[in-house]
């Protein structure tokens, strides 16, 4: 048989092709952000104009165009939280078909790492000299290696040895160690100085950016700002994402990923490393959450060693609600339940002339949509993907 | 020195004794095959070769080394390559990275790309079917696609498990007259089949395997021959 010299074009992956395994299932996630923004901001015209009449003291249309830039703003910075957490459920899931419940913890101690980074470098005296990007990247970085092998360091632990165990018990050991990390980094951080309310010291980011004035009447306008800190996260959050994509999508590695998250057995039979691909995994994971748990702390400025059960919790949620197992369906379904939560959040009360006022009605809506989504569609928004295994 | 050789080994699944002491060669360059009924333990032998399943007693060695307490893809970085049961293809990657896949510990880009141009001189329909998802193919394509996979490994020993299943009679030919060819291209093959004359027929020599014991061997014209498997396996009396 004759063998081609020289082999054809067909057989080498062109710059082409990569680019279009990595801004595809992006571009469907831009589709969905731009798609939920704008259902939700519709509706919630439309429910002021329906409620005009109710209300005397405030024109309710005004009043919710003029917060609405703010409110999807908000619910982007809500939605990439979300979205990089819920990576971590759901790559977990797609390998091992497991939820790892210590991550909403693996979250906390990335930022409790971001904290204690902040702090090294505050009484060292050279925080506040630092360029705002470079400390970002840094302290990213370093949160990013903490919860990362924290991941890889449980999986070896506390998971592999469940391999072959009924499904309850992984999951009873990953409730386990997210105890365990709640209670280790309160002994921890007391113990250090850091403080169990921790601050989360930061170079000044500066002011909020303005980015226009809204004109409310002839001598009142509203700014439009938009917070250097969000800013940062949603940055930060979508290059994570192109990389994640990129990973996944565009190297052998990732192809690995998804061959061992398809078919176990025949991905060893190709000659994979099952184990090396699965704790690969929970390191993506962990530095993800990492990464959202540094950049939740520059935003809010002070973290405690419970700080990632709710966001863990939403996070699943997400994950969920996206499809679980499912890497695309992560972003897009953090980023649908960020703006939703936005939404309620500011809009609740505004609507029910305070009847229903707080922010806790942001969480009823994450939980209830979590039980819907189990009840009437288990698969998720992208739920195609999540076939059963044969 | 046999190529690949069992020695009684041993493999259970929790308390079934699913091989009894099998014990067989293959020597570099054969086609050698395993016949038998459903539940014999064909493919308890080709999965305990490639290391997913672990003799309990008893050696399995490849090329002078013992290869039986190795996990899989250790086994498969000496050369031991297997096309499942079933076909086993990743139904959400595509057609190129299925066959990539294959490849998966090989670095030599340019070998690599040599051998997807091998594949598709094989078969030309994967190259049509080239970024398409695995999970969209035929039945033979499929196959196809599962026994190109196992050979962008470059195997030493390519090991086909039912490659013939489910597949129309016309197809099943075709597949056949590649894994001959195949072989004449200098790959070694321990072929597992249902079909047994059509295993006997391109086969070098063969062994009859029954709950978990080999019964019988020889060359695949003295099992086509032989009464007893005429009568057992060819539907002859």
């Amino acid at each position: 048989m004759a063998v081609a010299a020289i082999p054809t074009p067909i057989v080498r992956r062109t710059l082409r092709m990569t680019l279009a395994s990595v801004f595809g299932p992006l571009g469907q996630v831009f589709l969905f952000v731009v798609g939920s923004a704008v259902v939700l901001s519709v509706v919630t015209v439309l429910i002021a104009v329906l409620l005009r009449g109710t209300r005397t003291d405030v024109d309710l249309v005004q009043a919710t165009l003029v917060i609405l830039p703010q409110v999807l703003i908000d619910g982007l910075v809500r939605g990439f939280l979300f979205a990089t957490i819920a990576l971590g459920y759901t790559m977990v899931y797609g390998v091992l078909e497991f939820i790892n419940f210590a991550h909403g913890e693996i979250f906390m101690v990335g930022a409790f790492a971001g904290a204690a980074f902040g702090s090294v470098l505050a009484s060292s005296g050279v925080l506040s000299a630092l360029p705002v990007p470079l400390y970002v990247v840094v302290a990213v970085l370093v949160g990013m290696a903490v919860s990362g092998l924290l991941a890889v360091s449980i999986e070896r632990v506390a998971y592999r040895p469940l391999r072959g165990a009924p499904r309850l018990v992984p999951l009873i050991s990953a409730i386990g160690v997210s105890l365990l990390l709640q209670d280790a980094v309160r002994l921890i951080a007391n113990l250090s100085g850091l403080g169990f309310n921790a601050r989360f010291q930061t170079p000044n980011f500066g002011p909020p950016i303005r980015l226009a004035e809204i004109p409310v009447s002839p001598d009142r306008a509203i700014p439009l700002i938009l917070d250097v800190r969000a800013l940062t996260f949603i940055i930060a959050a979508i290059l994570m994402l192109i990389g994640l994509n990129y990973l996944v999508n565009a190297t052998k590695l990732g192809t690995a990923i998804r061959a061992v998250a398809q078919d176990r057995p025949t991905a060893s039979l190709m000659g994979i490393n099952v184990n090396q691909i699965i704790a690969l995994t929970f390191l993506i994971g962990g530095a993800l959450g990492g990464a959202a748990g540094v950049l939740f702390g520059i935003r809010v400025g002070t973290v405690n060693p419970y700080v990632g059960f709710l966001p863990g919790l939403k996070a699943f949620t997400a994950a969920v609600l996206g499809g679980i197992g499912n890497i695309p369906g992560a972003m897009v379904g953090g980023i649908v339940l960020g703006f939703l939560e936005a939404f309620v959040a500011s809009y609740l009360s505004l609507m029910t002339a305070g009847a229903f006022s707080g922010a806790s009605y942001a969480d009823i809506v994450a939980f209830g949509i979590l039980i819907l989504i189990l009840i009437f569609k288990p698969s998720g928004l992208l739920g195609e993907a999540v076939s059963q295994k044969v | 020195m046999a190529l690949l050789e069992l020695k009684n080994v041993h493999t259970y699944y929790g308390n079934i004794h699913a091989l009894k002491g099998v014990s067989f060669s293959v020597e570099k360059g054969e086609i050698v095959t395993l016949i038998g009924a459903n539940g014999a333990g064909k493919s308890t032998t080709l999965r305990t070769i490639s290391g997913l399943l672990t003799p309990r007693q008893g050696e399995i060695w490849f090329e002078g080394q013992r290869i039986d307490r190795l996990p899989p893809h250790e086994i498969v970085a000496r050369g031991v390559l297997q096309s499942p049961e079933g076909r086993r293809i990743f139904p959400r990657l595509t057609v190129r990275e299925n066959l990539e896949m294959g490849a998966y510990q090989r670095k030599d880009k340019e070998g690599i790309a040599q051998d997807m141009e091998r594949v598709f001189a094989l078969f030309p329909r994967l190259k049509e079917r080239l970024n398409q998802k695995g999970g969209t193919l035929s039945g033979g394509e499929q196959q196809m696609l599962a026994i190109g996979r196992a050979l962008m490994g470059r195997p030493r020993v390519l090991l086909l498990d039912e490659p013939s299943m489910g597949l129309a009679p016309v197809l099943v030919e075709q597949i056949f007259d590649i894994i001959r060819e195949i072989n004449q291209q200098g790959t070694t093959i321990l072929l597992v089949e249902q079909n047994a004359r059509l295993a006997l027929s391109i086969a070098h020599r063969g062994y009859v395997l029954e709950t978990g014991r080999i019964v019988l061997s020889g060359t695949g014209q003295e099992l086509a021959n032989n009464p007893q498997v005429k009568a057992a396996y060819l539907g002859e009396h």
